[in-house]
C-alpha cells in the first residue's frame, strides 16, 4: 500500500495482514464484489450462447441490436429499483408506457400536422413533452392514492394496470397509430437513430475523462477531511478497467456497419461514389441506449447525491424512522411514482420511435420485465436495497436471455419456462449471497 | 408545589419550557393518555415512570409530534405550540430518542445522524463528505472508539447504535430532550455513559425528560419524578421529598405520598 492516512489505525490491523490477495484486492478498490458477481454471470450467459449459436451471440451486430433492444425496460427499471426500494411495486408500468406511447403517436400524426405542418423539427420535442407531462400525472394519481389515501401499490398498480391498457385501447379505438414523425424516429436506433463513428469516439472520450475526474475528485474529498484513501495501484486499476470498458464497448458499435441497401440509398442522395469493396459506414451508438445511459447517470445522481435519494433509501430501511426523523413521506412516495410516470413515458417514445407506430398492446407483460430486472439487479423487495445500475445490468441479462434463445431457435412457450426459472434462481443466489455477507 | 429547601435543587424556579395541559389521545375507544399534564423547567431532569402500557410513551410521543393529541394545549417557552408531526417537534427544538432508536438500518452513521436535516454543498447534492466529517467528530465525543462509519448502523451494536440515535438528538442543539428508555439495550457500563452524559446536558441547560419503567435507571439522574398509570396522572413529586419505597407505590397502587402532588390517576384514600 502507498497511501496511509493517520485515520486509518483501525482495530482490524492485525485480521488484515491475514487476508487472501483477492480480497485484499476487494477491499482497496471498494469495488462491490455482488455487481461483479452479476457481471461474471452476463458474461458467462454470453459465452454460453455464442458457443451454441456458433459463434452468432458475440457479434457487433447483435450485441447492437442487443443494446437498443434493452434500452426501454432498461430505462423504466431504474425508477422500480426506487418504488422497491421504498417497499412498493408498480405492476403498471407496461400499462402506462402502452397509454402515453398512443397519446404521443396521436399528438405526432393527428394533432400536430395540421398545427405546425407535416415534419416540423419541434413535432418530436411537442410529442415527447406532452408524453412525458402525461406520464408525470398518470404517476402522480397513483402516487396520491397509495401515499395520501392509503391504498396498497399493489391494488392502485394493478387497477393502473387495467386502467391504462383499456384507455390506451380507447385512444384509437384500438386502431394502430402509423407511421411516426421522420425526427421523433430517430430515438428509436436504426442506422440514422445512432451517432456515426466519429460521435461514438467522442462520447467515448468524455466518458473516460468524467471517471478520471470523478475518482480524483474523491480522492481529494476524502484528502480534504483525512479519511482512508484508496492505494494509487487501486485507483489507477479502476481508471483502466472503466475506460477500458467504455472504449471496447464503443469499438463494437463503431464496428456494426450499416446494411448494404441504406448504404446505397444513402450513397445515392448524397453523391457518393461506393467503392467495389462496399462502403463502410459504421452505426456507432444508438440514440436510444444513449438516451437509457443519460437516464442511468441521472437517476444515480438522484438515488445517490439528493435528499429526495436519500429519504427513498431510508424510507425502504425504515419507514417508521424516516417519519419521525421529520421526513414528508408520502411527498417523497408520490414524487417516485412520477418520477416513474416520466421514465415510462420515455421508454414509450423510444418503443414507438422503434417500431415507428403505436399500438394498443404496446408495452405488454413489460412491467414483470421490468420488476425482474431490478430484482435480479439486486433489488431487495424487503425494501432499502436497490442499485440503479444493477438494475440496467439486469435489463441486459434478461434481454440477453431472450434474444440469446431467438438466436438458438429456442421455441417461445420454452423462453418464457427458462426465464422464469433464472429469475428465482438469481433470487435464491441473491439471498444466500447476503445472508453470508452480513 | 412544595417550596423548594434544598440547594442543589433549585431548577424548579427556572421558567417553564415546556407545559402539557389535560392531553388527551384514544386509538379506538382506549384511552392511552387521558387528560395527563406535565411540566418542565429548563435544565431540569423529569423521570416519567410507569408500567409498561400505562401510557408514558405515548404521552410523551404527543409532544415529540409522533402522534397528534385529541385534546389538551401544549406550550413551549411558554407560548402555545402547533405540534402535528416531528417536523413541528424539531422546529422547536425537541429532540427524541425512542425506544426503537428509531434508525433507517441499511445506511451509515452519518446519513442516520442527518436524516431529514442533511448537509449540502453549493450545489445542491447531499455533502457526505462533510456530514461524515462532522460524525466523526461527535461520535468521537460520545463513544470514541467508534470506528464503523462506512457501514450501515443494522452491523452495529445495540451500545454503537443507542449512541448513534443520542449522537442525532444532540447534533442539532436540542434544548428539550426525551430520551425514552435510553439505557434499555445497554450493559451496566454503557448505562453509567449514558448517565454522565445526562448529568452533562443538563448542565448545559438542556431539559430532559427521562422515561422509564424501571425506577432503578433514574432515580438518582432525575430532579422530579412523574408517574402515570393507565393513561392518568398519578402525581409528581421532587425526587428528595419521597423514597423510592413511595415511588413503587405510586407506580404499582397509583397511591400517592404526602411528598407528591396528586394527579388525576391518584388513588382516592
Amino acid at each position: 500500500m502507498t497511501d496511509n492516512s493517520n485515520a486509518t489505525a483501525s482495530p482490524q490491523g492485525a485480521r488484515q495482514s491475514e487476508e487472501s490477495a483477492i480480497t485484499r484486492f476487494f477491499r482497496a478498490t471498494e469495488v462491490d464484489t455482488r455487481m461483479l458477481g452479476m457481471l461474471g454471470a452476463l458474461m458467462l450467459i454470453w459465452i454460453m450462447f455464442h458457443l451454441f449459436s456458433d459463434g452468432r451471440f458475440l457479434t457487433p451486430r447483435n450485441l447492437w441490436n442487443l443494446s437498443v433492444q434493452t434500452s426501454s425496460v432498461a430505462i423504466m427499471s431504474t425508477g422500480m429499483v426506487l418504488i422497491i426500494v421504498t417497499r412498493h411495486i408498480d405492476l403498471s408500468v407496461g400499462s402506462i408506457l402502452g397509454f402515453v406511447a398512443m397519446i404521443m403517436g396521436v399528438t405526432q400524426t393527428s394533432f400536430l400536422p395540421d398545427l405546425l405542418g407535416l415534419g416540423s423539427p419541434v413535432t418530436w420535442v411537442i410529442t415527447l413533452s406532452v408524453g412525458i407531462v402525461v406520464g408525470a400525472l398518470i404517476g402522480a394519481i397513483h402516487g396520491y392514492v397509495i401515499a395520501y389515501l392509503a391504498v396498497p401499490a399493489f391494488i392502485v398498480t394493478l387497477g393502473g394496470l387495467l386502467v391504462w391498457r383499456g384507455a390506451a385501447w380507447w385512444v384509437t379505438s384500438g386502431q394502430t397509430v402509423a407511421p411516426m414523425d421522420a425526427t421523433f424516429r430517430l430515438m428509436g436506433g436504426g442506422p440514422y437513430g445512432s451517432i456515426g463513428a466519429f460521435w461514438s469516439w467522442v462520447v467515448a472520450a468524455v466518458a473516460c475523462i468524467g471517471i478520471l475526474l470523478m475518482i480524483v475528485t474523491t480522492r481529494r474529498n476524502r484528502k480534504r477531511f483525512n479519511f482512508p484513501l484508496r492505494p494509487l495501484w487501486a485507483e489507477l486499476t479502476l481508471v483502466v478497467v472503466g475506460c477500458g470498458a467504455v472504449l471496447s464497448a464503443v469499438a463494437v458499435a463503431n464496428n456494426y456497419p450499416w446494411p448494404k441497401g441504406i448504404v446505397k440509398r444513402y450513397a445515392t442522395a448524397n453523391n457518393i461514389e461506393v467503392p467495389d469493396g462496399g462502403l463502410f459506414i459504421a452505426h456507432g451508438i444508438a440514440i436510444p441506449v444513449l438516451i437509457a445511459i443519460a437516464v442511468g447517470i441521472i437517476m444515480t445522481f438522484i438515488a445517490t447525491r439528493t435528499r429526495f435519494g436519500r429519504y427513498v433509501f431510508a424510507m425502504g430501511g425504515n419507514p417508521e424512522a424516516a417519519e419521525l426523523a421529520g421526513i414528508n413521506t408520502r411527498w417523497v412516495t408520490m414524487k417516485i411514482f412520477i418520477l416513474m410516470g416520466i421514465l415510462c413515458a420515455i421508454a414509450g417514445a423510444i418503443s414507438t420511435a422503434r417500431l415507428n407506430a403505436s399500438t394498443n398492446a404496446q408495452g405488454t407483460l413489460d412491467e414483470l420485465l421490468v420488476i425482474a430486472a431490478a430484482v435480479i439487479g439486486g433489488t431487495s423487495l424487503g425494501g432499502g436495497i436497490g442499485t440503479i445500475v444493477g438494475a440496467m445490468i439486469g435489463a441486459v441479462v434478461m434481454q440477453s436471455l431472450q434474444s440469446g434463445m431467438v438466436l438458438l431457435g429456442v421455441d417461445a412457450p420454452f423462453q418464457n419456462v427458462v426465464v422464469g426459472i433464472v429469475l428465482v434462481l438469481a433470487v435464491w443466489l441473491d439471498g444466500l449471497y447476503r445472508r453470508r455477507s452480513v | 408545589m412544595q417550596e423548594q429547601t434544598t440547594t442543589d435543587n433549585n431548577t424548579q424556579a427556572a421558567p417553564k419550557v415546556v407545559e402539557m395541559t389535560d392531553c388527551s389521545i384514544s386509538f379506538g375507544g382506549i384511552h392511552a393518555v387521558d387528560h395527563a399534564s406535565l411540566d418542565l423547567h429548563k435544565g431540569e431532569v423529569v423521570a416519567l415512570l410507569g408500567h409498561n402500557g400505562a401510557g408514558k410513551s405515548t404521552f410523551i410521543k404527543l409532544l415529540s409530534g409522533a402522534y397528534k393529541r385529541d385534546s389538551g394545549t401544549i406550550r413551549i417557552r411558554g407560548e402555545e405550540a402547533t405540534i402535528n408531526n416531528p417536523r413541528d417537534a424539531k422546529a422547536y427544538g425537541i429532540e427524541t430518542i425512542y425506544q426503537t432508536l428509531a434508525l433507517a438500518d441499511n445506511v451509515d452513521t452519518a446519513a442516520n445522524l442527518y436524516l431529514g436535516r442533511e448537509l449540502r454543498t453549493a450545489w445542491g447534492t447531499l455533502d457526505d463528505v462533510a456530514m461524515e466529517a462532522q460524525a466523526r467528530e461527535v461520535m468521537g465525543r460520545l463513544n470514541p472508539r467508534f470506528q464503523r462509519f462506512k457501514e450501515p448502523v443494522k452491523a452495529l451494536s445495540g451500545g454503537q447504535r443507542q449512541s448513534v440515535a443520542i449522537a442525532r438528538a444532540i447534533l442539532f442543539n436540542a434544548q428539550i430532550l426525551i430520551m425514552d428508555e435510553p439505557t434499555a439495550a445497554l450493559g451496566p457500563q454503557e448505562t453509567a455513559q449514558v448517565g454522565e452524559l445526562i448529568k452533562q446536558l443538563k448542565n448545559d441547560g438542556i431539559s430532559i425528560f427521562l422515561i422509564s419503567h424501571d425506577i432503578e435507571d433514574v432515580f438518582d439522574l432525575a430532579d422530579r419524578v412523574a408517574v402515570m398509570k393507565n393513561g392518568q396522572m398519578v402525581g409528581t413529586a421532587p425526587v428528595d421529598a419521597v423514597t423510592k419505597d413511595e415511588v413503587l407505590g405510586m407506580i404499582i397502587l397509583g397511591k400517592c405520598p404526602p411528598g407528591a402532588t396528586p394527579g388525576p390517576g391518584a388513588m382516592d384514600e
